[in-house]
């Protein structure tokens, strides 16, 4: 499978990550090789085989529903890049007519 | 000896005697940061006013005659990608430059119940994405045996700090290979603990399928002291493993004598070198002259296991990284108009290279057009590859072979090719992908004097042959006693001490 830097650039905007031009031609190249390798999966007889997403072997953990002390409004908000009162502030995120 | 020099096992009677305070056990730890780390460049953060409090608390509580806790007075360097509660956690990343962490790992939490002392945070490669360390935004950290070579990663930090007696011991995170690899590259024992055995709570995720906290130490006897330690049920990682362990300090027999030791013949084939090979044959004449029975087995779909690593850590990595957004902690960019920019520039403004260059590999095969081909389909291969070891358990208790392909390689040597640094790691991924575990202990030198790495895996929860094999082999060699010379002055680096 060949990456261009077209499907980089498409790829990129989905994953919401800004890449220079140069870092887009060079992952093109890169992910071109990687995914030379990948490829080779296809040749594996997988036919019946479930699809193994954790080795824990477990599924549907629950609890109680009981509530926990958790982490302090003040402690969760002291990394914030930008805060107002008790919420993160973020610019806006709607067309303003 | 000094007593920043000793064993985990050996300082902790002598400060349960009160022979040597933990005041002078930590500031002798302090000391040797002080003199070697501008050269090793192991740490990221020391945070020394934190350890001579927790120093003299300890002192006073002893003093008292309350009892020694099980891990009492020792000073530990941790990943820093590992949550510690008020001490900067970056995971070597420009996005995280000043993370304070409102809480601690579950690991953290048990340490220092277990009166065990934080030193400081060590350097990792971004994110704990990459083989050698070099992939840290901090700077790299050196090879303690040769300061032109890298350390491994990427847990590259704690293995050399512990080798070069700046840590007793240290934890490290392990999604592919990160403790074993660089526990062979610097000469120290490191475990990969079975997926769920050790809670991943407070651990910045990579890929959740099969990341792993575990010890890296200077030898077996404290890697079962610090297992035991972090081990066991976690309600706040819900792949938690919940049945009872053992006493993993008791599975230290120095007897293999009607062990079963697989050797799978895939780890012997091309791109092995020859120094790893002859030291990988020695040690297994040793297991066989211990009384262990040799057998060959085969992993036949090991070969593709690097291949499924890459698509499922990567499409794992995307996902678990898409939270950094500029928005809660970490970098934000300046200057942005609407929040979808923001998080965009931010994203490509704070993360490193390889970071980026997997974000976009797990995006591409998530992506619903390729979603099946690779995604799914790696999935399909890693049901094979652990059925491969289910099946070659039937015949063996454990299985060897070598950590890594090579010795620890010089700075700089693979960074440009990120497929070639990937190969790094072709014997470490399987057991990840499997979720059993994996140690590495040295077993050799090569001509150089580089240490060579002997990695043993074993049934999923059954550390306890893991440790079994692995202490008999050490307790039978020599190669864990031998330590670095430093070559101080010609690698120093320009900036000061770090501190936080």
């Amino acid at each position: 499978m060949i990456i261009t830097k077209e499907d980089i650039g498409r790829i990129s905007s989905l994953a919401r990550l800004d890449l220079s031009e140069d870092d887009q031609s060079l992952f093109a190249q890169q992910l071109s090789g990687i995914l030379r390798i990948i490829d080779a999966l296809a040749e594996v007889d997988t036919q019946g085989m479930n699809q193994m997403i954790s080795p824990a072997g477990l599924s549907n953990v629950l609890r109680e529903d009981i509530a926990l002390p958790s982490v302090d409004p003040e402690e969760a908000l002291s990394n914030a890049p930008e805060r107002e009162g008790a919420f993160f502030k973020v610019p806006r995120i709607m067309e303003v007519d | 000896m000094r007593l920043n020099e000793l064993k985990a096992h050996e300082l902790l009677p002598m400060i349960r005697r009160q022979e040597v305070a933990v005041e002078e056990a930590v500031t002798e730890t302090l000391n040797r940061i002080a003199a070697v780390d501008r050269t090793i460049q192991a740490y990221i953060s020391v945070a020394r006013e934190h350890v001579l409090r927790k120093a003299k608390e300890a002192d006073a509580r002893l003093k008292k005659g309350e009892p020694a806790r099980p891990l009492e007075g020792l000073p530990v360097a941790i990943k820093d990608n590992i949550c510690t509660k008020g001490i900067r956690t970056t995971s070597a990343s420009r996005y995280l430059e000043d993370f304070i962490p409102p809480y601690d790992a579950t690991v953290v939490r048990r340490l220092e119940d277990a009166g065990a002392i934080i030193v400081g945070k060590t350097n990792l490669d971004e994110f704990a994405m990459g083989s050698s360390t070099e992939n840290s935004a901090m700077f790299p950290t050196r090879n303690p045996w040769n300061l032109k070579r890298v350390p491994g990663g990427s847990s590259g930090g704690s293995a050399a700090a512990v080798i070069a007696d700046e840590a007793v011991f240290a934890l490290g995170s392990d999604t592919g290979g990160s403790i074993r690899q660089p526990a062979s590259f610097c000469g120290i024992v490191g475990l990969k603990p079975s997926y769920g055995l050790v809670s991943r709570y407070g651990l910045i995720g990579y890929a959740s399928s099969m990341d792993q906290i575990g010890p890296m130490t200077r030898d077996v006897r404290d890697c079962a002291l610090i297992l035991r330690a972090i081990a066991g049920h976690d309600p706040s990682d819900s792949q938690s493993y919940s049945k009872e362990l053992p006493d993993y300090t008791e599975c230290l027999i120095a007897d293999i004598s009607g062990i079963t030791v697989g050797v799978p013949k895939e780890f012997l084939e091309e791109g092995l070198s020859k120094t790893v090979k002859d030291a990988f044959m020695k040690a297994l004449d040793k297991l066989e002259e211990l009384g262990a029975r040799i057998i060959e087995v085969s992993l036949p779909h090991s070969r593709h296991a690097l291949a499924a690593y890459y698509v499922i850590s990567s499409a794992e990595a995307s996902s678990n990284l898409a939270r950094l957004d500029g928005v809660r902690y970490g970098y934000r960019a300046a200057g942005c108009e609407d929040s979808a920019s923001m998080m965009a520039m931010s994203r490509g403004e704070g993360l490193g290279p390889e970071v980026k260059r997997r974000i976009v590999l797990g995006t591409y095969v998530l992506s619903a057009e390729n979603h099946e081909k690779y995604f799914n389909e790696a999935l399909r291969v890693r049901s094979l590859i652990s059925g491969d070891f289910r099946e070659v358990f039937e015949t063996c208790d454990c299985l060897v072979g070598p950590t890594s392909p090579t010795v620890a390689f010089e700075a700089g040597e693979k960074t440009r090719d990120p497929l070639e640094m990937y190969l790094s790691d072709v014997y470490t991924v399987p057991p990840n992908l499997a979720g059993i575990p994996g140690i590495s202990v040295p077993c050799g030198f090569d001509e150089e004097g580089m240490p060579v790495g002997l990695q043993i895996m074993a049934e999923q929860y059954d550390e306890a042959t893991l440790l079994r094999v692995a202490y008999t082999f050490e307790q039978a060699t020599d190669f864990h006693k031998r330590r670095p010379e430093i070559q101080k002055g010609a690698h120093e680096s320009a900036g000061g001490e770090r501190s936080v």
